[in-house]
């Protein structure tokens, strides 16, 4: 670089894109915020659904699936899996596991209650009913 | 060393060396699983052992850049460190707690460690990357604040270099965007949202100022070239980090229920993110072929260079490969987004703090440089190490495109698990790769134990 472009020039530099970087990502993230509830449909969570995205969290169901495309690559997406299969088969299938076919990847058995099983559904159809510009590209997810 | 209290730095060397190896080895264990899917099960069901995998590479890392900024900054400070035996207590917390982290996930249920450490009270677990208990983010955070603590102390006290400014700002960020983790609220969508201010904001932000920072320390080491030169150098490219990475957070925000005009900021600004990384190698390259010296640390040379080029490759090529909206529309959550990560993760943060290892613990034991012996076998684990990861990502990239192929844009697609069948060819490469990468690491370890001539470390 020449030698006109001084060191102080290019701090200079630094602390202006910094500056001004931050600054637009939170004028664009305050307008996602007021953008949200109308996309999300946040009127809708219910304790339920929001019992639901607890135990999704604490059984760590995205070390193995996606939700929105976001988190282990191992199992199917899940966001919009209340579309793709139903509530009914969604129980029926955690209540089925592990399937201890031999060879296939398996998912644990978590001993859940049907009031448990039916809140984690809810999660599910409230996550399935979010505008996500229309991803997934197809229901396979 | 030119300061006792940089002595400290080595046990956090070891430590970070360490937990990669357990890192690799877990790595292992998922890739086979991805084929033999019943493989441990259910004694280490897939998702425990990717926590261990991921969350072991976040504390190693973490080990390195605590470890580099304990070597860099009371030289660069010209002064000891604020207090090497708060360096010492920290370490030995971050490690105590570290272990018993991963024993955690090993050896109870993953619901029942939340339980035990009453994550009811404030749920932060179970969302990816951040799945540590409540108590254990509380703790990183105790020993970050403390680290920071030390080190901006000796920097107050000492010499204020730009290198020291960058460093101390990459890892103020760290500290600040991980107090994100915390918020996690009811709303799916908005927990998302500012999930990745922790994630993104650290490895497409203030991580890169990490990296440059340490980066830049090695090769005016390594090269002798102007001080002055290779900081406005460092200034330079850290100002496009953030031009392009912050707002490059729009990436991910296609799909996850923001708003539509994500995909135009996020497309446009993250497809300029490769050009940092591009001006990262070109300057590792001008700065040794503009050495004023030869230094007889030839490994650090390597990883620097490759540090360069590698990040340039998988973070900036392979970033840019699923960035723009239309294309990541069909490649969002897929093996794609696994290629990447590994090799932006590998070529950027592992291979900087393994360019830092390679010239300090030298250093730290004495001498200017390993005997050649030592470093011929380093090298021999630099190569293994990277040409495995380029083919890891490679054979994960291809069956990435069978997968997007198969299951998104097919008139017929298939299920997620036939799709996953269709492609089971390159698991078994990618865990054939991984093996000689295993194989590269061991050698890597190895030879910091092979003796032979040495140098002694100019006083």
């Amino acid at each position: 670089m020449s030698e006109s472009f001084t060191k102080s020039t290019a701090r200079n530099m630094f602390w202006g894109a910094a500056v001004f970087s931050f600054l637009l990502f939170l004028a664009l993230a305050f307008d996602t915020t007021a953008a949200l509830p109308k996309r999300d449909h946040r009127e809708n969570i219910t304790p339920q659904v929001a019992h639901g995205k607890q135990l999704w969290e604490k059984n760590d169901c995205i070390g193995c699936h996606t939700i929105l495309g976001e988190g282990a690559y191992f199992a199917p997406e899940l966001g919009n899996v209340y579309k793709r299969r139903g509530g009914d088969f969604i129980k029926a299938w955690i209540q089925a596991q592990p399937t201890g076919a031999p060879g296939r990847r398996q998912m644990p058995q978590f001993n859940f209650s049907d009031s448990d099983l039916n809140d984690l559904v809810a999660f599910l159809k409230w996550t399935s009913e979010v505008n996500t510009e229309k991803w997934p590209p197809n229901i396979e997810g | 060393m030119q300061y006792q209290s940089q002595a400290v730095a080595k046990p956090y060397f070891i430590a970070a060396i360490g937990l990669f190896v357990g890192q690799i080895l877990f790595g292992l264990i998922m890739g086979l699983q991805y084929v033999i899917g019943d493989f441990l099960f259910p004694a280490i069901p897939f998702n425990v052992a990717r926590m261990v995998h991921t969350n072991l590479l976040i504390v190693w890392l973490l080990f390195g850049f605590m470890g580099a900024a304990y070597y860099m900054v009371p030289e660069e400070s010209e002064t000891e460190l604020h207090s090497p035996k708060l360096a010492w207590l920290m370490f030995w917390v971050f490690l105590v707690a570290g272990a018993l982290t991963i024993l955690g996930y090993l050896l109870v249920p993953y619901a029942r460690l939340a339980d035990m450490t009453g994550n009811e009270l404030l749920p932060t677990m179970g969302r990816e990357f951040l799945e540590q208990p409540t108590i254990t983010k509380i703790g990183i955070v105790i020993v970050v604040l403390a680290f920071l603590f030390n080190i901006s102390m000796t920097v107050l006290k000492g010499r204020k270099t730009s290198i020291t400014m960058v460093l101390l700002l990459g890892l103020w960020g760290l500290a600040i965007f991980f107090l994100f983790s915390f918020y996690n609220p009811s709303n799916l969508i908005l927990d998302k949202f500012y999930w990745w201010w922790v994630v993104h904001l650290w490895v497409e932000g203030v991580w890169e100022l990490i990296l440059g920072a340490l980066l830049a320390f090695v090769l005016i080491k390594v090269t002798g070239v102007d001080r002055e030169v290779i900081e406005k150098w460092l200034y330079v490219i850290i100002a496009m980090t953030l031009i392009t990475g912050v707002i490059g957070t729009g990436h991910h925000y296609f799909w996850i229920g923001t708003p539509g005009y994500w995909q135009w900021w996020g497309s446009i600004f993250s497809a300029m993110e490769p050009i940092p990384f591009f001006m990262m190698t070109v300057f590792a390259f001008n700065m040794v072929n503009r050495r004023r010296r030869d230094h007889p640390n030839r490994a650090a040379t390597l990883w620097a260079l490759g540090t360069g080029v590698m990040s340039f490759l998988g973070a900036g090529v392979w970033g840019f490969l699923h960035t723009l909206a239309p294309v990541n529309y069909y490649t969002h959550g897929t093996q794609i987004t696994a290629a990447h990560g590994h090799m932006a993760f590998y070529g950027a943060y592992v291979m900087v703090v393994l360019t830092i290892i390679s010239y300090a613990m030298p250093m730290l034991r004495g001498r200017q440089a390993n005997s050649n012996k030592s470093q011929v076998m380093e090298m021999w684990g630099f190569w293994l190490m990277t040409v495995s990861m380029v083919f890891i990502t490679l054979f994960l990239t291809a069956a990435g495109i069978l997968q997007v192929w198969l299951q998104r844009v097919s008139a017929t697609p298939l299920p997620f698990m036939q799709a996953q069948d269709q492609v089971a060819i390159f698991y078994w490469l990618r865990e054939l790769t991984g093996v000689i990468f295993l194989i590269g690491l061991v050698i890597y370890v190895v030879s910091f134990f092979v003796k032979g001539e040495t140098k002694a470390a100019a006083a």
